[in-house]
């Protein structure tokens, strides 16, 4: 594709309303009733009227067909839907499909939505269909993917459980800074206490994975000459790719190497930012290794490397990388498919700093001057990856 | 290959028939003489048809390992691991006769067929 086509899309959408909905525990509720509530609150964030929605896009674990169920629960007929499913990210490539959408004019108004009541009817929930030639031998999905290529990390960069640990450590220490954490009243981690979790699939315990919760989540999203007169302020998508290269575990070219080489570099191609130009990092953290991974691969250090950024809590409030500032999928909220929040918390820091009220943090909680964010999701087993740039009108 | 499958398996069938049959069988492409794992009606990547079961040498290295927790009344821990054939693909596998968290990457492993819940499984063991 010539260069000239790709930013064609840069800066053209923004996002104009978000909320989050029943994160934590939700008894009582269902998935659909969590997903819109997000939706409908999200709205009236934006100051826009649910019969201007005319484009629908969500995917969750508990519906098969979750664009139209949406639909139909919120009364709408959208001109275009996409339910695309490619696991935690799929609400970043939903952002580009609906940016694409908005930009051809085929729909005026976008939700982008997920809902999940997984924890209050009983844990993780996953309509993932047996994988063929593993499945017999019974890995438990999505856990022991991630370990094998925490192991296979450990032994190409001389990396330590210690390391890993160093990023569950630093999602606590701003879950503290965040009252919408899961885990914000729990206390700071040490070494210790991740070193000595319950082990689940060797190399990681429990800590080294994320929580197992409730929530919902849904943007609103409109073209920017539109977006100047909603309610609030209007973040921009400046870059948006995705890519993905395997489904199962033992597909996976190279345990080490996401497809998030390939997102990032087009999606900040994209955006004409760099990855230092970042004031927020938000990645996709179902499990310590991602944040190593990504931070490489999306290249904020060299691979390999990671483990020496993440080091004396280089990536927590302290620190010089905004890394998962919201506390991440490790301390704050993961309701199975995370990546609706990673978009959330890109957005939020951004909306805070421009003067928006969007909740409270401690002291060192909200990024001070914050004007671009990347937002990264992850889905499947390290498969589909999905970069998003996002930018205030200054960065236009 | 016809239009009409009626009366014949796929490749997937075909690998578990051969399992069956005590035979470890991984595809090979004969015009680009690559092997590739898992099994499939075409060449992933480039399509290319022409496809023949070859059985495999059965020597392996671990590339990497993991020890799956689980309680001793479900059977305890197990080993799961990924090993890359000597023929080049890699496949996903339990590495057996050590115990399960001692398995490393880099150790050669050599497959024989044995059983997992009834079914015909292909097993390492270190060499």
């Amino acid at each position: 594709m010539d260069k000239n086509d790709i930013n064609k899309l840069r800066g053209k959408t923004a996002v104009v309303g978000l909320a989050e909905s029943g994160c934590g525990l939700a008894s009582g509720w269902s998935a659909m009733e969590i997903m819109a509530t997000a939706v409908h609150d999200a709205l009236d964030d934006a100051g826009i009227k649910l019969k201007e929605v005319d484009g629908v896009f969500a995917a969750t674990a508990f519906h098969s067909m979750a664009a139209m169920s949406l639909s139909e629960y919120l009364g709408v007929k959208p001109k275009f839907a996409d339910g695309s499913q490619i696991g935690g990210s799929s609400f970043l490539s939903h952002i580009l499909t609906a940016a694409m959408a908005l930009d051809a004019g085929l729909i005026n108004v976008a939700v982008v939505a997920y809902g999940s009541n997984q924890k209050s009817i009983g844990g993780f929930k996953t309509i993932s269909e047996a994988m063929p030639y593993e499945a017999q031998y019974q890995p438990r999905m999505p856990v022991s993917a991630y370990a094998l290529a925490a192991k296979r990390y450990m032994y190409e960069f001389g990396a330590s459980r210690e390391d890993l640990a160093n990023v569950a450590i630093a999602a606590r220490d701003w879950a503290l800074l965040n009252p919408r954490a899961y885990t914000h009243q729990d206390g700071p981690l040490t070494v210790n206490d991740v070193l000595s979790a319950r082990p689940i699939v060797d190399p990681l315990g429990k800590l080294d994975c994320c929580l197992v919760t409730d929530g919902g989540a849904a943007v609103v999203m409109t073209r920017s000459d539109r977006a100047k007169d909603t309610k609030n302020t209007p973040i921009y998508l400046l870059g948006a790719a995705m890519e993905h290269h395997h489904r199962m575990i033992s597909e996976m070219p190279d345990l080490v190497r996401t497809s998030a080489i390939e997102s990032g570099e087009r999606a900040f191609t994209m955006s004409g930012y760099k990855p230092n130009d970042m004031n927020t990092i938000q990645l996709y953290d179902a499990f310590t290794i991602n944040t190593l991974l990504f931070l490489e691969d999306l290249g904020f250090c060299k691979k390999g490397e990671a483990k020496e950024l993440v080091k004396n809590k280089n990536i927590g409030p302290a620190g010089n990388l905004k890394v998962n500032t919201n506390g991440g999928g490790l301390s704050c909220v993961h309701p199975g498919m995370y990546g609706l929040f990673v978009t959330l918390e890109a957005l939020r820091q951004l909306r805070n700093a421009s003067g928006d009220d969007v909740g409270k943090r401690l002291d060192g909680g909200w990024i001070d001057n914050a004007k671009l964010s990347v937002a990264h999701g992850n889905g499947g087993v390290l498969s589909s990856q999905v970069t998003n740039i996002w930018g205030v009108f200054d960065t236009l | 290959m016809p239009e009409n499958l009626i009366g014949t398996v796929g490749p997937e069938q075909q690998f578990k028939n051969f399992l069956s049959e005590g035979k470890f069988m991984i595809q090979r492409c004969k015009s680009l003489n690559q092997y590739f794992f898992h099994p499939r009606v075409a060449f992933p990547g480039g399509g290319e048809r022409d496809l023949e079961w070859v059985e495999a040498s059965g020597n392996g290295v671990v590339y990497s390992s993991s020890c799956n927790r689980r309680l001793p009344e479900k059977g305890g821990d197990f080993n799961l691991s990924l090993i890359t054939l000597e023929e080049g693909p890699r496949i996903m596998a339990r590495v057996e006769g050590i115990d399960p968290d001692k398995v490393e990457i880099g150790q050669k492993v050599k497959a024989r067929i044995s059983s997992l819940n009834g079914e015909p499984a292909v097993i390492f063991d270190i060499v």
